[in-house]
């Protein structure tokens, strides 16, 4: 574990301590990390301060309550975080239940916690800052355009006419996700 | 599940994530992904682009009591809601929109069944039951469609959709979906355009109208 830690991005150690341990500490300081940043995420789509916070708060305390699905083989800390937030968003400004897709069988099982892979966590880590890296690198009307779409301020008409999305890098990230989802299947069966 | 060949577009997956997808479209993505790994996989990487976009934003001061308030409540107990697992040929988030209960067919005429689940301003939702050799009802559409087939098959013009295939229909799509010959055809199909009752109620208004 201290081998895996020590190469694993410190949200990751944090989260895992979280999950495995129920670490308060460990939550604290993903507290400090998040709970800022999703206030402005939450903020920049109308949502007034106070709001806000709840919805932070919200967002915080499921990642505490449901730390249990937490993969860091199948996404980073802030790609679940992002879709917690998402989800407490809607549920809350629209009213709506969002409808989820189902968990698949072999992370509801629990069955391969104890033999936690850490080169593919790694490997999620390391496309995932590729792709923050292509990101980066993308003109800054591009840049502006994914960050519209992901915060949820364009329609999927409008995401559909836009060509400024770094294909290559989710192609291969979607590859990566399939073998993974493929290999935990085969796991199940 | 392997043989999955009609997918979820990119657009539709990255709306899905991002959260815009209107309910009744946002219901057939989320079974659709239940279904199809490649999808599954696909949505995982439109929500490593929102860690990332959420990521990159400037820190907002917070009111101080939030992260005592927070961390008071650690112990609280949750309150979970129900949650409905796959059913037969019913995936999860199907289930839910049944809230457990198995669907409550009303008949339309020609053996073909229908149970809206729900239906409002931004479109509708419901499960389709149509037997070998009926056309798939209300294809005059509008705006955007998504049938997802969850028994069955059935094929148009563009070709066939077996069992976890999505069909993505717009105005530019003139067809005419059929059901295969073998089991009968359910499928989940939503729309963005108003819920018409062609079959039903034309034929119940019409005779007062003319009186």
């Amino acid at each position: 574990m201290t081998l895996i830690s020590a190469q694993l991005s410190p949200l990751t150690a944090q989260m895992l301590a979280v999950r495995d341990a129920r670490d308060r500490a460990a939550f604290a300081a993903l507290f400090d990390h998040f709970a800022p940043r999703l206030k402005g995420f939450i903020m920049r789509s109308g949502t007034g301060s106070g709001q806000a916070e709840e919805i932070v708060q919200d967002v915080m305390l499921t990642v505490w309550r449901k730390a249990d699905q937490f993969d860091p083989q199948k996404a980073q800390v802030a790609a679940w975080v992002y879709q917690i937030a998402k989800n407490r968003q809607i549920d809350v400004l629209r009213k709506e239940n969002r409808p989820l897709p189902e968990e698949l069988k072999s992370d509801a099982q629990d069955s391969g916690r104890t033999d936690t892979d850490a080169g593919q966590i790694l490997a999620v880590e390391q496309e995932a800052l590729q792709l923050k890296e292509a990101i980066s690198k993308l003109k800054p009307d591009q840049r502006e355009m994914i960050e519209k779409a992901y915060l949820g301020e364009l329609t999927h008409q409008e995401i559909k006419a836009q060509t400024g999305l770094p294909l290559g890098t989710i192609k291969s990230r979607i590859r990566l996700g399939l073998e993974r989802l493929r290999h935990d299947l085969k796991d199940v069966r | 599940m392997t043989d999955i060949t009609h997918h979820t577009p990119d657009a539709l997956l990255a709306a899905y994530a991002a959260g815009t997808l209107p309910q009744p479209f946002a219901l057939v993505v989320a079974a659709h992904i239940s279904l199809c790994l490649k999808c599954r996989a696909a949505f995982e990487a439109h929500q490593a682009i929102g860690g990332i976009v959420l990521e990159g934003f400037d820190a907002v001061e917070i009111s101080p009591d939030l992260k005592t308030n927070v961390l008071s409540l650690l112990d609280a107990p949750d309150q979970e809601s129900d949650v409905y697992a796959r059913t037969g040929v019913y995936p999860g988030p199907v289930m839910q929109a049944l809230k457990g209960k198995p669907p409550r067919w009303r008949r339309l005429g020609g053996g073909v069944k229908q149970n809206i689940l729900s239906a409002d301003e931004s479109g509708s939702v419901r499960l389709l039951y149509i037997p070998p050799g009926q056309a798939v009802p209300d294809h005059t559409h509008g705006g955007l469609e998504l049938t997802l087939v969850l028994q069955g098959s059935f094929s148009d013009e563009t070709g066939r959709f077996d069992v976890g295939d999505l069909e993505v229909a717009d105005e530019d799509l003139d067809h005419t979906p059929i059901a295969d010959y073998g089991a009968p055809c359910i499928c989940l199909a939503a729309t963005d355009a108003p819920l018409k009752f062609n079959s039903v109620l034309p034929r119940v208004l019409q005779p007062l109208f003319r009186i």
